[in-house]
């Protein structure tokens, strides 16, 4: 799995490193980004629910293999 | 959808202040969309469902801008302020965009954690001087507005000094009584934020929100006077008067669940679970106002472009479909969810610095009274009108 944020979509409200804080966090303007080596999610069971928060849907997961 | 029965009015006043009133029931069993009649008569489309609403919400066919011709008013206060655009929630992107990011940075999850400590301060001094004067006491003058109207300022950097005058002005805004008081409230913040930004101008910058915005972001010709003074004002009145609806409807609804509040109380780690079902059994704000710009096909129906689309949180957020037992209040259940924050480029900007207030001073206050009980009778309670945010009027405590 690859966690894909898409930068122009997302503003900021913060949910998926609310949700998940072991996989997302927010850049020094606030935006989402994925912490540096757990772009497959690691295994976090809650980057799906992170998915569902986010409340604009910038937040993709695809397959590596894709 | 049935399209043959009368639609229900919008908005209506509650008769329990931590459920929707009953005269919704019509929409709770007609998901997920129907149609209500506003205060002036014209129709509108009204979203009950959860995924309907989480769909809409994030559809840029729908507009939050109060100045189109059409758009839908659910009273005649509103009405009498919407020839001039509101910042961040009556903007559509990509302005809206614009104004966000610069705020963005003030209210993420970590600026919220790092503010933590200051809210304890705040909370920990506003139950001092309550529990020096008391018992028994106002909870909503004494706590539940004190404690978000302090922790706004200092975020913002606005005096508190001056909290009495944007207290009154805010409530004004919001609640009235006439039309004549929300125009004149609106001058008058208008003209506070204007001279504070005039004034720090010629300051050497402070640490609040305002002064970033003031210092750094204006001088590079991103914003100019009149957006700054129109997002202070958001700011200013949204910052305190949403938590203080929490805190003080949050504590009631608490205090007449006593099971759940044992459960609490044992249990800190719920906490955060707790804050998060309260905000969907709660829905303090009720009735997001949107325009259809285009025709949108959904669930069997066209929204034509023109036509007002209403969202009912208090419906959606009890849709069986997502909570079973909706009306249970549940700290088990997963309300992660809920759209009390709103969905879409406008879910709520502040809503990490809210959950960090509601957690910390729900926590604090039955921590440190666990004899806290009602002074009145529960259904002698005054609270807010259906037309405005839902919170206690009043909320007598003892202790």
């Amino acid at each position: 799995m690859r966690i894909h944020i898409d930068k122009d979509v997302c503003i900021g409200a913060g949910q998926c490193a609310l949700a998940a804080p072991g996989v997302f966090t927010q850049d020094d303007d606030g935006f989402s980004m994925v912490l540096p080596g757990r772009e497959d999610g690691a295994g976090d069971p809650m980057v799906k629910v992170a998915v569902k928060a986010c409340p604009v849907g910038a937040i993709t997961l695809s397959d590596p293999a894709d | 959808m049935t399209e043959v029965s009368q639609p229900v009015a919008f908005p209506q006043d509650r008769s329990c202040p931590y459920h929707p009133p009953t005269a919704y029931d019509p929409l709770r069993t007609d998901r997920p969309l129907s149609r209500v009649t506003l205060y002036d008569g014209r129709q509108a489309w009204i979203v009950t469902g959860h995924g309907l609403a989480r769909t809409l919400l994030a559809d840029p066919r729908l507009s939050t801008d109060r100045t189109r011709p059409g758009f839908p008013i659910t009273n005649a206060r509103f009405a009498a302020i919407r020839e001039r655009r509101t910042a961040l929630l009556g903007v559509d992107d990509p302005e809206h965009h614009t104004q966000r990011r610069l705020l963005v940075p003030s209210f993420t999850v970590k600026r919220a954690a790092a503010l933590r400590p200051d809210i304890q301060r705040i909370v920990d001094e506003r139950l001092d001087a309550m529990i020096a004067q008391g018992p028994p006491a106002d909870l909503v003058s004494t706590f539940a507005l004190p404690v978000p109207s302090m922790v706004i300022c200092s975020l913002l950097g606005v005096p508190y000094a001056d909290h009495e005058f944007f207290e009154e002005q805010s409530r004004r805004l919001l609640r009235g009584p006439e039309v004549a008081d929300v125009l004149d409230a609106r001058a008058r913040m208008e003209g506070y934020l204007g001279d504070l930004i005039d004034r720090k101008r010629k300051e050497p910058p402070g640490s609040g929100v305002l002064d970033d915005l003031i210092h750094r972001r204006a001088g590079d010709g991103e914003i100019d006077r009149d957006e700054l003074i129109s997002l202070g004002v958001i700011l200013l009145v949204a910052g305190h008067e949403t938590t203080a609806n929490m805190i003080s409807l949050g504590t009631f609804t608490l205090l007449r669940h006593p099971d759940r509040l044992a459960e609490l109380r044992a249990d800190p780690a719920l906490l955060p679970a707790a804050v998060e079902e309260l905000m969907r059994m709660l829905s303090i704000a009720d009735g997001l106002l949107r325009q259809a710009v285009e025709d949108i096909e959904v669930d069997g129906a066209t929204i034509r472009a023109g036509e007002g689309v209403l969202f009912s949180t208090s419906v959606i957020n009890r849709d069986e479909s997502t909570y079973p037992e909706p009306d249970t209040l549940d700290f088990a259940r997963s309300a992660r969810h809920h759209i009390a924050f709103g969905f879409g480029i406008h879910q709520c900007l502040g809503q990490n610095l809210a959950r960090a207030e509601m957690e910390i001073a729900l926590h604090t206050l039955f921590q440190r009274l666990p004899g806290l009980r009602l002074a009145a009778p529960a259904e002698d309670i005054p609270f807010k009108p259906g037309d405005t945010i839902q919170g206690m009027l009043e909320l007598p405590v003892t202790w």
